[in-house]
């Protein structure tokens, strides 16, 4: 089936090239990083982990959040998603990929990787978090891959196909939790060490992965004759509404425990990032950035008038984005750092070289699920008029029974 | 059932691919539990059951007394100067009882001299070290004597640990440290850019019948000995002084004590 994305159109083929380019550009300052080190970015002694590791705490939302369109379609036999499920579970492969990718370019010592299989440390949550992402890789890779081929020559899906995507389910689910769970373990880190974290993860994590989705359906739309369907892409906008909501009121309950204690340790990475911090708050202006747009989507998304306007929803959906792109992706690793163990601010931004490397993954990202998808469209064009094997049978029942 | 051949030599395959991973697995597990300390110790060497430090803060007088002891270990532990606090290694540090404390500071009617007095810091040596239960690798680890290890060699540079210590205490190689020594001690490895490192208590002195250098610098500012033992110094130091650790309520369990007396004392 792979071929199917070794043809297509020039602006195919341009789009192909230019993520090309971004990834080339990337990958030059990674060859930076490797010789010289991770000095090259913004992260010091004290802020630790940046832009590389919010990158992926954010993808392994954006991954887990294909179960929001697997629950609906295969434990409910919720029709409307057939089209749709399929461009969610080869998001997550993508989103997986990435994933995978920022771990690895944030590794001080990325030739000793396998160390972490040679010296499985089931202690460590790196060591789960490893195992449970690598797993569900492979897991929407089999599904995806397996029912689209099986849609090609007409047929259905094998019934083993079913069984993995119902342990798909909880796999997701196990993603997002245990990635929390590299934060909300860890004593002396007050803004991570909270119980809802893994909660607030996954709520934060169904609204953003569910709202790339439906900018991508459109997208998809648009360039295609494949249509993932209008009440599919509403469906979807719902799924957002709700998951924001939770998303922020789980926000609401973090801020009241920090400020109605008045512990100062809780309170400090939340006066840091909105209000500022000893004169320190790079990050204010992203952080009010970020609250506003979450608020905004969520007013355009709940209100059903708003958002059954699909230019309405697109809107909303990218505000969703962004807000929680801010929130995940940067604010809250590096929030986690302010103030260091001595209670001392010292501030983080990522460096050029920092921003086009974590630029060139997005591109690897974005190229793998342009190959995905290109197949996955071709192969629906293509079969869009054959029969289904089903009515076939139908045809030679008919045909048997005027023979009679 | 009956299965045919490709189906069986399918099902073989897959059996063999999954006990040969289980076993590496399992053997990696097992290899990796082998202590170090399981080997016998050389004749002559330091031993204990539970090492552990007493800093008496009062001791420490002028600047002098502390730049001695962070040289020694700086000028053994071949620590790079880098010049900016990005890149920072650091092993042994003074900051004030401001930042060494940070909980218990609110109180603000403090004696003048303990608020500008330097506490020296370093590694706590935990008895329940958040570094080693996140390190995916096993590259940091305790040892049966309560010194927490960090293996170079084996440390992929997730940071992981970094995130984890509540004290600061671990140092990543942001870059390469070798052209930033000053004069290279020969007898101890240099590191390479890419892995963490922070105190190990000086395990090699030990292991040569030698109390850790900033001990021996600190005309005994700093008392070293075994916890397990009653009649060690720092028992003795203990019992007879009220000493304070660095977040202790967090349950890491820190091996660093710290005599801070008052004005009465300096």
């Amino acid at each position: 089936m792979l071929e199917k994305a070794l043809t297509g159109s020039r602006r195919y083929w341009t789009w192909v090239l230019f993520l090309l380019a971004v990834i080339g550009v990337g990958f030059i300052f990674y060859l930076r990083q490797f010789s010289y080190g991770l000095g090259i970015t913004g992260m010091s002694r004290d802020v630790s982990w940046g832009l590389y590791i919010g990158q992926f705490t954010f993808l392994v939302g954006v991954a887990a959040s294909a179960v929001m369109l697997v629950i609906p379609y295969y434990l409910h036999n919720y029709k409307k998603f057939s089209k749709i499920v399929i461009l969610g579970e080869f998001l997550a492969v993508s989103a997986v990929t990435m994933c995978m990718l920022f771990i690895f370019i944030d590794m001080g010592q990325p030739t000793r990787v396998l160390n972490v299989i040679l010296h499985p440390t089931p202690n460590s949550i790196m060591f789960w978090d490893a195992t449970v992402l690598s797993g569900y890789l492979l897991l929407n890779i089999v599904i995806g891959w397996t029912t689209l081929g099986a849609e090609r020559k007409g047929f259905p899906p094998p019934a083993w196909v079913k069984t993995l995507t119902f342990i798909s389910i909880p796999w997701a689910i196990s993603i997002h939790t245990v990635t929390a769970f590299l934060y909300a373990g860890l004593p002396g880190r007050e803004y991570w060490l909270s119980a809802i974290m893994a909660a607030r993860f996954l709520a934060s994590a169904f609204a953003a992965g569910p709202a790339l989705l439906i900018i991508l359906a459109m997208i998809v739309r648009k360039v295609s004759k494949f249509d993932p369907g209008k009440e599919a892409i509403q469906q979807v906008g719902k799924i957002v509404a709700y998951a924001m909501a939770a998303n922020v009121f789980f926000l609401g309950l973090e801020v009241f425990t920090a400020f109605y204690s008045n512990i100062p340790g809780e309170k400090y990475a939340f006066d840091y990032l909105y209000f500022g911090l000893q004169g320190h708050g790079k990050l204010i202006p992203l952080m009010w950035i970020s609250g506003i747009l979450a608020v905004v989507s969520l007013a355009l998304l709940i209100y059903p008038g708003t958002r059954r306007i699909e230019k309405i929803l697109a809107v909303a959906s990218v505000a969703v984005f962004v807000s929680l792109w801010i929130d995940k992706g940067f604010g809250l690793i590096i929030g986690g750092f302010i103030p260091d163990p001595f209670g001392k601010v010292t501030e983080y931004w990522p460096t050029v070289p920092e921003a086009l490397i974590v630029l060139g993954v997005w591109a690897i990202g974005a190229l793998v699920l342009t190959i995905l998808y290109k197949v996955a469209i071709s192969v629906r064009e293509e079969t869009a008029d054959v029969p289904k094997v089903t009515e076939l049978d139908g045809i030679a029942e008919a045909e048997l029974a005027t023979i009679k | 059932m009956s299965i045919n051949r490709r189906e069986f030599l399918k099902i073989v395959g897959a059996s063999a691919i999954l006990a040969l991973g289980g076993v590496a697995i399992a053997d990696g597990i097992d290899k990796d539990n082998l202590e170090v300390s399981q080997f016998l110790p050389e004749p002559g060497a330091l031993v204990a059951g539970k090492w552990a430090m007493v800093v008496d803060v009062r001791k420490f007088k002028t600047e002098d007394d502390y730049k001695r002891v962070i040289n020694a270990c700086n000028s053994i532990h071949n620590i790079p100067d880098f010049g900016e606090p990005k890149d920072e290694i650091k092993w042994i540090w003074t900051d004030t009882f401001e930042h060494a404390f940070p909980d218990e500071y609110e109180q603000k009617y403090m004696p003048a001299s303990l608020e500008r007095m330097p506490f020296v810091l370093m590694c706590n040596h935990c008895d329940n070290p958040p570094c080693v239960r996140v390190c995916p690798t096993k590259a940091t680890f305790k040892r049966a004597d309560g010194i927490v290890m960090q293996d170079e060699h084996r440390c992929i540079g997730c940071r992981f640990c970094m995130a984890a210590c509540p004290y600061g205490s671990r140092s990543f190689n942001w870059r390469d440290p070798r052209p930033f020594i000053k004069k290279e001690n020969p007898d101890y490895p240099t590191r390479t850019k890419g892995v963490v490192e922070k105190c190990t208590f000086c395990v090699e002195r030990l292991a040569e019948g030698l109390m850790p250098a900033c001990v021996e610098a600190s005309n005994g500012a700093m008392i070293f000995g075994d916890l397990t033992d009653p009649n060690s110094e720092v028992r003795k130091a203990l019992s007879s002084n009220y000493t304070i650790r660095r977040k202790a309520e967090l349950g890491t369990g820190p091996n660093i004590y710290y005599i801070i007396g008052g004005t009465d004392n300096a």
